[in-house]
Formats: structure tokens, sequence, C-alpha cells
């Protein structure tokens, strides 16, 4: 079996690709990038032919920070329904975080994830919790959660408040050259917060969320990592000083990747005006100043990586006052609108640039080999259109969770087919041509 | 004239127009209270539910004689002794009240944004009678009505509020009415009872009480939450008292004819001295009888009192 992508924009920013051309896929990899003059030059077998004029094939998205909610709490999402929402968006690779019940904090919880993930639309990865139960108390089995295979340890929802601790799980993981992925908290600072700190926290009557209290833990880690030499991984960066403590701490040498969300680009504590539950994250949106700053931060490669944080809840999660509400928002299926809509069409970056942060960068801060179009490689492959306007309709999403911010929004870019290994998984449109019948 | 709203939630989004017409509507309506026989048929029919997540004396009883003496039918709801403590979400319990026909819920609620929540979950009116640290509208609104009956405009006047600012609902509203109505505020209150970032709002912000007092005509002192002192606010009742408590010699900086207001409970002796609470220029028992006139009026207003108020 073979499949030609016929005359897309090819864009592979790990190599540094972008041209118009074709793509052959052959036995689930990818065996050439490259004029192909006649499907008859294949050589071998039936295949399809798809015509990709006016589209752009990409690699495969990596997410290396999604919450799939499974063991524990299937209400919210399965493994299952998560990848599902992960092929929607274009998305082939995807790291669930370990804050499931019971967490991933042990080689039986890490096998049976990876299992479920095994029949899922996508190649579904795990990272381990950093400390058993998510506690912040011992350290979870992280060799033979290594061994098991976790592509990294997290603390991602219960922070290690706990230097010394932290200094001890970056050591450790350092042996096994897995990156620490931290979500940068000082819960001291956050009891009871529901939004940013600032005035409009202040009119709303919410308790504030400072900005320091992630500006310090990642001073912290940051620290930590030049101690350890760990390789630490800042997920879901959100103000303007976190972004500067980043790119001190890179010009200082220091073995560090970081991500950010859609919606810290795309939105500020604004949304939370009219008490909107789905507008609540954690960290929480920021100011405008902080969004132009996350914009500069990955324009200028300060920022890695771009992450969704996908985090379906339970309409009884999000349909009750917002203080009691659940923190997070799905973001696998409006990602790459995002992207396309508030980075590449204002300019902030090009669109090559952009899919590096969905493809390579992550698929390097986790040290898989993935988000690739090389010769050889797995043809986990998006085809997106980025010209495509689309309103975002929440009942549409793959994911159980229809918590989203966006819903009703208008952007640009969509994802039109994903492939798994050269199998489809998913597709808005049929893309064969007519010249498949030839090779018949 | 009528209001054009579903739902009164905050003053934040109220225009000088709406709140020039609830302070006349409640002048107006306030004469009944006076009477001997205090009944008047306009609300007649209308049944309204008053939903407390929290704990009330004054709001309470004041919505609810308001209702009464218009003639409508009340309904209260409190957490104990609710379903609320069987685990019933206040989804749920909104939408069981709206389905017995209930035209108006006057809701307070310790989570700040309830009442929008419920607003956007009911299609009968919603009246915010407190939502966490949010707003009071209506008693912004009685506070302004009292302010109004002494001083005959808020052109100018100098409104001190004092005290915990960061988690009065109560100043939230004060300061977004008095300042639409042309009123200058100013806050005084510990460095960390002050929310970040207040001073956009159109106030002046101080933290040397007497400074911040001198010359105001009106004195609007909060009420002090003696739960909140273990978040380490400040370091002591006795020194907030020292520092931020209302007494005779501190109002001397005050205009001569200072009003004092406190929207109660008081902490006597803390925030405010008994002899200040009870001198002269103390307020404090006409803002609670203006406080029926208000919700009166709000009441009047959303259900479609069209009619003319002076022959009610």
């Amino acid at each position: 079996m073979w499949a030609l992508l016929r005359n897309g924009r090819v864009i592979d920013p790990s190599r540094g690709f972008d041209e118009i051309t074709d793509v052959l896929i052959e036995d689930g990899c990818i065996s050439r990038v490259g004029h192909i003059s006649s499907v008859q030059d294949i050589g071998r077998g039936q295949g399809d032919v798809y015509d990709c004029s006016g589209l752009v094939v990409v690699p495969g998205f990596v997410d290396m920070h999604v919450h799939l909610r499974e063991p524990g709490y299937e209400q919210k999402e399965t493994i299952m329904t998560g990848a599902q929402a992960a092929a929607a968006g274009g998305f082939t690779t995807i790291v669930a975080m370990p804050n499931t019940k019971p967490a991933v904090d042990n080689r039986a919880v890490v096998e049976y994830v990876l299992k479920r993930g095994a029949s899922a639309a996508v190649h579904v990865l795990t990272a381990g919790a950093a400390t058993k139960g998510n506690e912040g108390v011992e350290m979870a089995e992280i060799g033979d959660m290594v061994d098991a295979g976790v592509v990294a340890v997290s603390d991602d929802a219960f922070p290690l408040q706990n230097a010394d601790l932290m200094r001890r799980v970056m050591e450790y993981a350092a042996m096994f050259n897995i990156p620490v992925l931290t979500h940068c908290e000082d819960k001291t600072m956050t009891a009871d917060a529901v939004m940013n700190e600032g005035i409009v926290a202040t009119m709303l009557g919410l308790r504030p969320w400072p900005r320091q209290a992630e500006e310090i833990m990642i001073w912290r880690n940051v620290l930590l990592a030049e101690l350890t030499n760990c390789r630490l991984h800042i997920q879901h960066v959100t103000t303007a000083g976190a972004v500067e403590a980043i790119r001190w701490a890179k010009s200082r040498g220091i073995n560090l990747t970081c991500e950010t969300c859609p919606h810290y680009f795309s939105l500020t504590d604004e949304a939370l005006a009219n008490y909107d539950t789905n507008a609540k994250c954690n960290p929480p949106l920021r100011t405008a100043a902080d969004v132009e700053a996350i914009k500069q931060g990955l324009a200028d490669g300060t920022i890695d990586v771009i992450a969704t944080d996908h985090a379906p809840h339970a309409q009884e999660d999000k349909e009750v006052e917002l203080q009691d509400a659940a923190f997070g928002m799905v973001g696998l299926e409006t990602a790459l609108s995002l992207v396309i809509t508030n980075l590449v069409k204002p300019g902030v970056m090009d669109l090559p640039k952009a899919i590096s942060k969905l493809t390579i960068e992550p698929a390097r801060a986790l040290g898989i080999s993935a988000g690739t179009l090389t010769e050889g490689a797995p043809a986990d492959i998006t085809i997106i259109d980025p010209e495509f306007v689309n309103v975002v309709r929440s009942s549409e999403f793959r994911s159980m969770g229809r918590n989203t911010p966006f819903e009703g929004a208008k952007l640009f870019g969509k994802v039109v087919t994903t492939f798994v290994g050269g199998e489809i998984v998913h597709s808005i449109k049929s893309l064969k041509s007519e010249e498949a019948k030839a090779g018949v | 004239m009528q209001l054009q709203r579903k739902d009164i939630l905050g003053l934040q989004e109220m225009s000088p127009d709406e709140i020039r017409l609830i302070l006349n509507t409640a002048e107006s309506l306030k004469d009944i209270l006076g009477r001997p026989v205090k009944k008047v048929p306009i609300l007649r029919g209308k049944s309204i539910c008053t939903l407390f997540y929290e704990n009330s004396t004054r709001t309470r009883t004041s919505f609810e004689l308001a209702a009464k003496i218009m003639s409508a039918d009340t309904t209260s709801i409190s957490t104990a002794g609710s379903s609320i403590q069987k685990g019933e979400s206040f989804k749920d319990t909104l939408l069981t009240l709206e389905a017995m026909g209930m035209d108006v819920f006057v809701i307070r609620h310790g989570a700040s944004g309830a009442p929008h929540f419920a607003a956007r979950v009911v299609g009968s009116h919603v009246i915010n009678a407190g939502d966490g640290m949010h707003e009071h509208p209506t008693q912004g609104l009685l506070d302004m009505l009292t302010i109004l009956e002494n001083k005959g405009t808020f052109d100018g006047l100098k409104v001190l509020i004092v005290g915990d600012i960061m988690h009065s609902r109560v100043a939230r509203s004060n300061i977004w009415g008095l300042s639409k109505m042309g009123a200058e505020v100013r806050l005084c209150g510990p460095r960390t009872l002050l929310p970040n970032e207040i001073e956009k709002l159109p106030v002046t912000v101080y933290t040397d009480l007497d400074e911040a007092i001198s010359d105001v005509d009106v004195v609007n002192v909060l009420r002090i939450q003696l739960e909140r002192m273990n978040r380490g606010f400040f370091p002591s009742i006795r020194e907030y008292s020292r520092l931020f408590g209302i007494n005779k010699a501190r109002l001397r900086r005050a205009k001569r004819d200072v009003l004092v207001m406190h929207p109660g409970p008081m902490n006597r002796g803390i925030e405010i001295t008994p002899d200040v609470a009870d001198g002269e220029f103390a307020v404090i028992t006409d803002q609670v009888t203006n406080g029926v006139a208000v919700r009166m009026a709000l009441l009047y207003l959303l259900l479609g009192g069209g009619g003319n108020v002076g022959a009610a």
C-alpha cells in the first residue's frame, strides 16, 4: 500500500524544508519527499493519490501537555476520546499528564495508560508523577516508570512546594535523561485564588492570583536546574516576567525548554468579566501586556513549544459558581486555529516557525522521534488549510469536554486530514483524486 | 419610566439615569413606610423568593418587608434546612424554584458572580443581595439615598470609605454608584486590605486615616471581618483600631456636618467607637429605613410598576 500526497506546500521545520511538492507514504512510513512525476514511478501495488494543492502538509503535531483523565475521571474524558480530539486537531502524538486517579505514579498505571493508548487514534505517551500519589512527599519510582515507558516526569496540577524534594527529583530524573515538566506555582500565594491579580479581579471581587506565584517558582526551578543539570521543561508560561526569567536562564546556558498554550496568547483576564467559568484556568489568563510578551517570547525563541494543556471537564464541573468551578479548558481541537489566527495572520511569526512549535520543538524537548517528515519516519502527517474560516462549535468536538471559552469565535485555519502511521485517523473531506485510478 | 433591565446585578453597569430613577422612586415609596397602615396592593400576585447562601438579618428582612408592604408573596430559602444541604447544585435549586413560579429571585451568595450565573439560568428577575467580594447594589443605593436626603446632591461631595476594602462588596457598589453621580470617593485601609490596582477605579487611595478624613462630607465605615484575622492581613484588633478606627477625635478633621454611616453589623469599639455610632452625626438607622424604600423601588420597577407611584 502506498499513498501519495500531491502538490501540497510541504513544511518540515525539522530540516527547514518548505516547498510545493509531493509526499509519498509507503507501508506506514514516509518514503519520499519530492516531486513524483507519475504514479507509475511508484512502481508497486495499489495506492491512493490525495490532491493537496492549496493545502499545507506538515508533520503531525506533538502535544506534550494533555489531560486524558483516565483512569479515574472518565466522565470528563477517556484516552480514546482524548485521542480522537487530538486527531481532529492534527495532533498525532500526545503526552498525558499523571494527575489521574490513581495517579500515574508507578509501573502498573503507566502500563495501563500505554496499553489503552495503544489502540487509540494517535500515539499516546505519558508522563509519570514526580512524587507518589502526587502528594509532594516521597519521590515516585521514576526508574521503574522510565523502564515502563514514561517520557518525562511531572508535578503538573500538584506543583512541588518543597525545594529540596524538587532538587532530588531533578537529580534523579537526570540519571535517566528524561525531562522534568514543572507546573510553576507557589501555592502559598494562590490559596482560593480564581483569576489573575489586577484591576479586573478587583472589580469582579474575585480572589487574586499574583503573577509572582508563577514567577517565583520559575526562578526557583531554573536555579535548581542549574544546580542539578536536569532537563527542565517549564509548563504553561503566562507572564511577561516569566518570559524574562526564562530568557535570562537560557542566556546563562541552563538546560531548559518551556511551553505556552494558545489561550495565553489569545485571551486576557477580561475574558472572565462575565464570570465565564470556561475562562477559568491554572495558571490564570493574564493581561494584554503579558499576551504581548508571550508572543514576543514565541517569536524570539525564548518559548520553544506550544502545548494545549487540554483540560476537559464535565458540564457539572463548570456549570457552577465561578469560585467552585474546575480549572482548565479543552484545547486540542482549537489549537491550530488559534495559532494561525493569533500568531501567523498578524505576522508574529511565519507558518513554518509556528509549525515548528507544534512539531519538532516539543519532540526535541521530550527527546522523542516525532514531529518530522524525514524519509523513513512514521507517516504521522497533518494536512491543513490555513485559510479555512471556521466558527468554533463545541458541540462538534470529539473531546467529551465542551469547556472552551472560544465558543462561537470565528477563526482561520483548519485540519483537513490527519494521518497516523500512514492511516487516516481524521478527515473533514476526501482529498482523493482521479489520478488514483490510473495507479490501479 | 421603567428600568430597562431584567436583573439588578451591580451598580457598575448602571447608568446615572437609572440610579436617579431608582432613588426618586424610593423617595416616593418611602412615604408608605410612615403610614399607619403600611400596605399597598401594587405587587399583588407576584412571588418573590429570597435565596440566601449566607447569613443575613437586615438585608433579608428588608427585602421581605419591602415585598410584603407592596402585597407580594414571599418565600425564603436559606442554606440551612434546604436541599442545598443535600448537595443540590445552585443551578438545580434555581430551576426548581423557578418552576414554582417565582417572579423575582433575591440572591445572597458567598461566591462573586453567583447572581450573574443565576441570571443566565432563570428567566425570572434576579436581584443581587450581595455576592462574595463583588457588589451589594441595594446597599450602595440605600447609602446613596441616605446621603442624598441629607446633602441634597452628590456633586462634589467627598465620601470616605474606610476599612477592609478588599473583601467588601459594599465598597465596590458605593465606589461605582457615587462616582457615577459626581461624588469624590476616597478609600482608606491597611495596604493589605486594599486590592491590587484599585487606584485604577475613580477613587483616591489613602493609608493614613487622618489625611483621608480631612474635610470629608461623609464617612462610611466598613465592618472589619474578624474571621479574616487568621490570614494575617493586620497584626491585631488593637492595632487596627488605633490606625483605622473612627472615633470622635478623628471625626473633628472632617466637615462639621459630616455624616457617619455603617452598613452593619457593627463591631463597636473596633472600627467605630460607640459614642460615634450613637452620636449626632450617625445616620445608621436611617440607612436601614432607606434600605426598605430602595428595595421597594427595585421590586416595583422590575415588576413592571409602570403606573404612578404617587397614586399607589
